[in-house]
Formats: structure tokens, sequence, C-alpha cells
């Protein structure tokens, strides 16, 4: 049964990967990708990592391929001029394919395990029997490493500062809402009386 | 019995419980959908669908007939295929959240340790079927009415995922079950989590409204602008799976306010026996709230929602996850924001 279902979330995994590249449509694309990143979860699940494949589908699927989805929805795509271009970079596209797996190929082929391994990793994390791994992954990252975390979270926040800075535009020509002095008016001082005389006008 | 433990059986076993959530859900729907209508035709003195059955209590089931047997129309100009997945989606979303409520003390289908995330990953989903069926028309409004609501929908998730994480804080626990055994302190009504987290009970209410798109936050379908936004071009059965979908999100939104802040089935006077009825009565009592919104407050300009959501509802929120962290830390209020039964 967990063979089954295993198969299942990698077969539609890959397929739905390639459909990606492959579909003609971009906003078919993400979506292909929305459906990826669905059946990776549905692996971490049997993996027994639970709480990995929920952060994944809340924060790729529900925040991160929504924008993109939105990008990309928007986007006025000529997809003929698209579908030109194909062939001609096919031959470079499949060249860095090729050089890609064969580098994974010589990683993966001269990969050894040091011999304390299990003891390593043992070291850091509570045996996965004992707690639930969201309690485990918790303590972890908030108890043990929890500087490191802080830290990446710094440098995270600096890059977003940076960001920010640098596409920040202040215009002077636009009319900007101020809500609390729209919320503050009141028929006072929005209201004047005239009283005109008939025939007269202003 | 023993051949509903291991295999087949198991699989039977499941198989009856959904079916048998998923129908109660959907009867309970029909007649919700009834009460909402009846509610607001109230507010405004009228006197709402009184014609099918006594007092108009079949209206939901005439409405149901009638839309499964006109004609479905397709714009020619679509994308057919994610024309009709959208709806699908959205009436399959909400419909497999239930699958991890718990009605009563062991009354779930699946007691799943993170089950508030599982929720959390579910409602976060929801925003494709409107994204999808909006760009999929091929037509103005409801491709306007779908950019509308991905903006709102991810907004508003962001302020609900911190006030959950409050809650979560208070009681050490994902579990649904857990939350809301937390809450039993033996003061009832006084012992739930509304009261230590009061001001959060307001801002999920709202974000629930913003979440589910309902008025005063109807912006993707607002019809004074949009006509019916990212439903203009749906007709027949998947407008009618979009509107169960919706609805269904609604009472999923009241279901976890009950959890969350209101203790679930955990009966409000000590002594009084708990149960699921606490739970149904509840939930309708939210429901009732979610209608009389509708009812009575005017649809939000967008520039203000967006507003709300980024400048109001997450500063307010954040800072209250860091407030209950401190409380929850030290145990302050006589512990009330640290119920954890394990771990500290």
């Amino acid at each position: 049964m967990i063979a089954f279902a295993f198969y299942l979330f990698a077969g539609v995994a890959v397929a739905s990967g390639l459909m990606v590249v492959l579909s003609r449509n971009p906003v078919h694309s993400v979506l292909w990708l929305i459906l990826a990143f669905f059946s990776s979860a549905g692996l971490f699940i049997l993996m027994g990592a639970e709480f990995v494949a929920m952060l994944l589908v809340i924060v790729y699927v529900g925040a991160v391929a929504v924008l993109f989805l939105f990008v990309v929805m928007m986007l006025d795509v000529d997809f003929a001029e698209l579908r030109e271009g194909f062939a001609r970079y096919l031959p470079l596209g499949l060249l860095i394919g090729l050089v890609l797996i064969v580098e994974l190929g010589l990683v993966f082929g001269t990969w050894v395990f040091a011999d304390n391994a299990p003891e390593l990793r043992a070291a850091v994390a509570p045996a996965p029997t004992d707690v639930e791994n969201t309690v485990a992954l918790g303590q972890l990252i908030y108890t043990q490493y929890v500087y490191l975390f802080q830290a990446a979270g710094l440098i995270l926040f600096v890059a977003m500062v940076g960001a920010i800075v640098l596409t920040l535009r202040h215009r002077t020509d636009i009319k900007r809402q101020d809500i609390l002095d729209q919320i503050y008016r009141d028929p006072a001082t929005a209201i004047e009386m005239k009283d005109i005389k008939p025939g007269q006008g202003l | 019995m023993e051949y509903f433990d291991s295999g087949f059986g198991l699989f039977l076993l499941i198989l009856g419980q959904c079916l048998l959530v998923t129908v109660c859900v959907l009867v309970a729907l029909a007649f919700l959908m009834y009460a909402d209508r009846k509610v607001w035709a109230a507010v405004q003195m009228r006197r709402g669908p009184n014609v099918v059955g006594p007092w108009g209590l079949l209206q939901s089931f005439a409405d149901f007939l009638k839309y499964i047997v006109k004609e479905v129309v397709v714009p020619a100009g679509a994308d057919k295929t994610i024309f009709f997945i959208a709806p699908m989606i959205t009436f399959v979303l909400a419909v497999i959240a239930w699958a991890v409520i718990p009605f009563n003390e062991g009354w779930v289908i699946a007691n799943l340790n993170i089950g508030i995330l599982y929720i959390f990953a579910i409602s976060s989903l929801e925003v494709y079927g409107v994204i999808m069926g909006g760009w999929a028309s091929n037509s103005k409004y409801p491709f306007l009415g779908s950019l509308r609501s991905a903006a709102q929908m991810i907004s508003y998730e962001v302020s609900i995922g911190f006030i959950i994480v409050g809650v979560l804080i208070s009681t050490g626990s994902l579990n649904l079950s857990a939350i809301v055994m937390a809450q039993d302190g033996g003061y009832g009504i006084f012992s739930w989590y509304w009261l230590p987290h009061l001001p959060m009970v307001v801002l999920f209410f709202v974000s629930a409204l913003a979440e589910t798109n309902r008025p005063p936050f109807d912006l993707p379908e607002a019809e004074a602008e949009l006509v019916a936004g990212y439903q203009v071009e749906y007709s027949s059965t998947p407008f009618l799976l979009f509107m169960i979908g919706e609805l269904m999100a609604v009472v999923l939104m009241c279901a976890l306010i009950t959890i969350l802040f209101f203790g679930g089935w955990l009966s409000p006077i000590p002594g009084l026996p708990d149960g699921v009825l606490w739970m149904v009565l509840k939930m309708l009592f939210f429901f009732f709230l979610f209608a009389m919104v509708k009812a009575i407050v005017p649809r939000y300009r967008y520039d203000q929602l967006m507003r709300l959501g980024w400048k109001v509802f997450l500063p307010m929120s954040l800072a209250w996850v860091v407030i209950v962290g401190i409380f929850a830390q030290y145990g302050w209020f006589w512990g009330a924001y640290q119920r954890w039964t394990v771990g500290g």
C-alpha cells in the first residue's frame, strides 16, 4: 500500500515536472508546478515528515505559487513567439541538462557516509519514535540552535530591507489616501452652508 | 467487530465515516443556506423563502434541483479544462477540510497531530479555485475578481496564521482535540480561550470573513462593481459547486472559531455534560453572526481592505504572538496562557 502510494506520488511529481517544461501555456505550467509541489508534499507524508509536508503546501503552494500565478496571468505573453525560440535553444538546454546530470552522477557516485553518521545524527535529533516531528523540529530550531536561527532571520530581514530600499520611490505627484484624515472628517469641516438668493447664483 | 480493525474492513470503516460526515455536512448546509436567507430577510423586514415546503424549509433542495438540471454554458474563449476543474477544486477542498474537525471527544475521522496546520494548508489552497475560475473564463470581470481575491485571501491568511500561533503557544499542541481539551478548566465558559485571547477572537472573526469572501469583504464578487466577479461566466452545476464550496468554507470557519476559542464540544456551564450538541449550537451561533454581518455591514473599499489586513491586523496579531509567548513562558495570569500537557 505504501509502495503504491509512493509510486503514485513520485510518478505524478515527475510527470507534472515534465509538463511544467513542456506545456505551451505558461499558466498551465504554473498549475503543473503546483501539482508537482503537492505530490512532493505527499512523499514527505509517506516519510513521516508531516510537518514539513504541511509547510510545503502552506508556503510553496499556498503563497509562493499563488504569486507566480498572479504574475504569469497578468503577463501579456505571445505564445507563438515563445514556441519559436524553443527549437533554437533546445540543443543548449539539452547540453546544460547533460552537464548537470553528469555532475550529479559524479557527486553521488563518490558519496560515502562517515562511519559514525548515525551517531552524529542521533546526537542532535531525538529519536523519531519518541517525539512528533513538530516537537523535534521546535527543539532543534528554537532551543538548540536558536542563535543560528536568529542570525538567519536577521540576514533575511536585511535582505528584505535592502530590496525595499532599492525599489522604493517617494512620488510626490500622486494623491494619497490618509485614512485617519478621512475618518475624522465631519460635517462641520466638510460642508459649508451658503445662503443663496434666488436668481443671483454664486 | 474485529473485521474493522485492519485491512479492507478498516478501509470500509473509514469510507463509512467519511460518507457520514460529508452527508451530514451537506444536508446541514442546505438548511444553513435557508437560515442564512431567512436571517437576511428578517433584518430587511422581508419574509424570505416561504413557498417550497413548510415555511419554505425545502427551498435549498428546490434550488439544488434547478441548478443541476440547467444547461451548462461554457464561454467560447474559455480554457475548458481549467474552467471545469476550478469549481471542483473549490468544492473538494471545502469538503476534505472536515476530515480533521473533532465534533466530540474522539468523533473525528483523522486525529492528526498537525490538524490545525492541515486546516490552514487547505484554506490556503482554496484561493486556487477562485483564481483558476476567473482566469479560465477569459473575460474581464471574472479576471479582475480573481486578482482581487488572490491578494485578499493571501493577506488575511497571514494574520489568521499568527492568531492561530497564539492559541498554539498556549496549548503546546497542533492537535485540534488537544486544543479543545486544554480549554477544559473547570470554570465552564470562563476557562475557554476567548477570555485570555479576547482581542484575537475579534480579529479572527473579521479575518475569517475576509478569508471566505463574505460581506463586507466580498470584493471578488462585488455585484455593484464586477457583476459577480469570478462567477460571472459560471452556470448550472459548476456554479452550484462554487456556491456550496464557499458556504462550506464559511461553516468550517465557524467550526474553527468554536474549536480554537470557544471550547468545541465542552459545556459552558460546569456540571452539564459535554457533547456534540454544544459544538453544533456554538457553530450555529457563529453562523448566525456571519449572516447578521452580511445583512447589516456595508461593503469595504478595496484599498481599505488591504490596509486593514497588512497595516492593522498583521502588526496586532504579530505583537499578540510575542505577548502570549511571554505570558506562557512565565505562567502569568494564573497560567491562563500556559496549558501545556507535555514539555514546557
